[in-house]
């Protein structure tokens, strides 16, 4: 964590270059009908970020009590929510969790042949409600509620920037290692549902979002005004719409790249030993070049 | 190899016992050791080494990775899944591989451009400039193969929207191109035969890409390096020794060079890539644009510019297929763009239309895009038709240094009669 404060004012002097560097170019448009995605700030963000392990419980729960009643988390399993660099639960209340997930593992065949469904271990994945995509399109009158294992990474925010600009916004991702599109698209989706403006016209069974390419998505608003679910007192946040959305990208993103901790932990050191390298044998060219004009 | 006399002795019975019957330590030592590097190679010159490298870090991670994938239409995105989640370090090994071609294709990309600046093409380097299109080619080809297997929406639309260009080969011979196309596809559709296929090519082709970089290396040791001077090396003063002093400078360069590739394996494994390709390929859904990695998007570009179809997949394979010729288009007779006055404007309008491709090629192929793709790929064949062999007919190059030790120690310009340059008249590989 010490990493991450050291590491922010880095990166946000650095965004503050280059948007000065690209003032004076008008204000991005707003492609299309979709609405303009703001960036958010992450724990996650940036080169020291690192997942805040509150904030992953608080979204595990708010995945289980609202999103699992349609969503699989099927590429997890339950053993990773005990691993280092995730929620970190203890063991046996992640075994006490698996055992009353409401949705079974289909095992089998047993020694008579038959299959059957049994209770998950701490080595099955999450399983969602539905047994495959068809029963799921059934009950959700035709829309399919997909996994959402890899779905902050499955999803972008583009680059709107006009041509002129869009180098200069290229190089400052690049820079300031902006790598969250996929958790900002997830929150603005979240909480963007909205009365649809005047003479927008909703098909039947769906609803109007600011965010969703179209603006029309079959999800009902899964988390209202005032928050879905009740936190724990020591949980470390009031629940709201926003704080539970914030929450439950967090976990989702920390469900598509759960190795992020380590990953960003040993980029320090690679970089460190990079640059020392580098600097080392830029001496050493020096010295050996000394001895001819060149 | 090159016309410099050996200085190995073998220092060790072993090692003598080993130069009479396969003097590989003696060869070694020649190229690689003792081989005299122009004096003055910028950073430019190390490219090559670079590349060295990734094709190396390509085969290693591409190797690990094939022990844990499986290539079929069923799991394969679920293999590459559990690579990043489960393997020991799988998810730095992917991003390795899927950032690595990435890096390749940047090093590459500079090597070709700093070969077109300095006229590294130019005679006696014909042969091992063509050898270098052959590998970029080849690399093209191994991309193109390597990013169907994740097997997501766009590795899934690639495929499709690429093998399908053959089918525009209808219009030649009819059934001919959607004959091709079925051949290559293994079925009437992409699948997983389609995959499986194009897995074991992907495996095969670095090694044929490791082939022609040995004989790239081989033509190159032959004719010497060319340098920004674009002349000879003609006494012994205008080289030093590959080491330590090339050798020093490519280690800097390449230890740069890895600290560029690290940031994004490390910090932004996802941004080369394509957020589609998370989602497993669904033959029924197609993705709003189908775009390529970024180091195709010029020539996808070329493609989309041309109104009919089987002209532009004509134009795509032509814009590659030209780098070939142009040591004969080149009518200067200088090497050095440094030297040229005039078409050294040419050439950064030509890298600038280059990036504008890749621009255009990310965006829809519709309006305002598309005109400006028509405009630039115009400008990119017009490069090598004619600006190369006018500009470099009509041109006056600057005077040119008297050697290569001449223009490092400053001397100025040895003058010929009526003002024409040293050499100008004569035949670059005469210089």
């Amino acid at each position: 964590m010490t990493a991450y404060r050291t590491v922010v004012p880095l990166r946000s002097a650095l965004a503050a270059l280059a948007t000065l560097v690209c003032t004076g170019a008008p204000a991005i448009a707003a492609g299309g009908e979709v609405a303009h995605i703001d960036r958010h700030e992450w724990s996650f963000a940036g080169f020291g970020g690192q997942y805040d392990r509150n904030q992953l419980r608080r979204g595990f729960q708010v995945y289980k009590e609202v999103c699992a009643s349609c969503h699989a988390l099927e590429r997890v399993k339950f053993r990773n929510l005990v691993q280092k660099g995730g929620p970190e639960f203890d063991d046996e209340a992640v075994k006490a969790l698996a055992a009353e997930w409401p949705n079974q593992i289909s095992d089998g065949p047993n020694d008579e042949g038959a299959m059957f469904e049994r209770v998950p271990k701490l080595s099955d994945k999450i399983k969602g409600p539905y047994k495959n995509e068809q029963e799921a399109r059934s009950i959700q009158n035709g829309a399919y509620p997909p996994d959402l294992s890899l779905i902050t990474r499955a999803r972008s925010v583009h680059n709107e920037a006009s041509w002129y600009i869009h180098v200069p916004m290229m190089m400052r991702d690049i820079l300031t290692g902006y790598a969250e599109g996929g958790a900002d698209y997830m929150y603005a989706l979240l909480t963007g549902y909205k009365e649809a403006p005047e003479g927008f016209h909703l098909a039947e069974g769906m609803n109007y979002n600011a965010y969703f390419p179209g603006n029309q998505i079959a999800m009902i608003q899964p988390i209202p005004e005032g928050g879905a679910v009740e936190y724990q007192e020591n949980a470390g946040a009031k629940s709201s719409l926003e704080q539970n959305a914030k929450d439950v990208t967090a976990f989702l993103a920390w469900a598509a790249d759960p190795s992020l901790n380590e990953r960003k932990q040993l980029g320090w050191t690679v970089m460190l030993y990079l640059i020392i390298t580098t600097l080392l044998l830029y001496f050493a060219k020096k010295r050996i070049w000394s001895r001819v004009k060149h | 190899m090159s016309n410099h006399a050996s200085t190995y002795e073998p220092k060790s019975a072993t090692a003598k016992w080993w130069d009479e019957r396969l003097p590989v330590p003696r060869m070694m030592h020649d190229q690689f050791v003792d081989f005299p590097t122009p004096r003055n190679l910028n950073y430019l010159w190390t490219f090559g080494g670079i590349l060295t490298f990734c094709l190396v870090a390509q085969l290693v991670t591409g190797i690990v990775l094939a022990m844990h994938y499986v290539p079929s239409a069923d799991d394969a995105f679920n293999s590459v899944d559990h690579i990043r989640r489960d393997v020991n370090y799988g998810w730095l090994l992917q991003s390795l591989h899927a950032t690595g071609s990435s890096m390749f294709f940047l090093a590459v990309y500079i090597h070709t451009f700093r070969g077109l600046y300095y006229g590294s093409y130019r005679a006696p380097r014909e042969i091992l400039w063509i050898l270098g299109v052959f590998i970029l080619l080849a690399m093209m080809a191994t991309a193109f193969l390597g990013y169907s297997l994740p097997w997501g929406q766009m590795s899934f639309w690639a495929v499709t929207v690429i093998t399908n260009l053959f089918s525009s080969l209808d219009a030649v011979i009819p059934g001919m191109g959607t004959g091709i196309v079925e051949w290559l596809w293994g079925g009437y559709a992409v699948s997983g035969t389609t995959l499986n296929r194009f897995f074991s090519l992907h495996y095969l082709l670095p090694f044929v890409i490791f082939g022609l970089v040995i004989l790239h290396i081989w033509a190159l040791h032959v004719a010497g390096q060319n340098n920004p001077t674009g002349l000879n090396i003609k006494t012994k003063s205008d080289s030093v020794p590959m080491y330590p002093y090339a050798v020093a400078k490519d280690a800097v360069a390449l230890f740069a060079f890895v600290f560029v590739f690290a940031w994004f394996v490390l910090f932004l494994p996802d941004y080369l890539g394509h957020a589609d390709n998370f989602i497993e390929a669904n033959p029924l859904v197609t993705p709003p644009h189908i775009v390529p990695e970024w180091y195709f998007l010029p020539f996808y570009a070329i493609l989309r510019a041309i109104p009919d179809k089987l002209g532009g997949v004509i134009a795509m394979f032509a814009a590659i297929a030209i780098l070939a010729f142009i040591p004969w288009l080149d009518r200067s007779p200088v090497r050095s763009t440094k030297y040229r006055p005039i078409y050294k404007w040419f050439f950064w309008l030509f890298l600038f239309s280059c990036l504008a491709l890749g621009y255009l090629g990310s965006k829809p192929a519709e309006g305002i895009y598309v005109f400006w793709a028509r405009i630039f790929t115009a400008y990119y064949f017009a490069h090598f038709l004619l600006v190369m062999p006018i500009v470099g007919s009509i041109e006056t190059p600057r005077k040119l240094p008297g050697s290569i030790t001449d223009a490092v120690l400053g001397k100025s310009p040895v003058r010929a009669g009526g003002g024409v340059p040293a050499g100008a008249a004569a035949a670059p590989e005469d210089r």
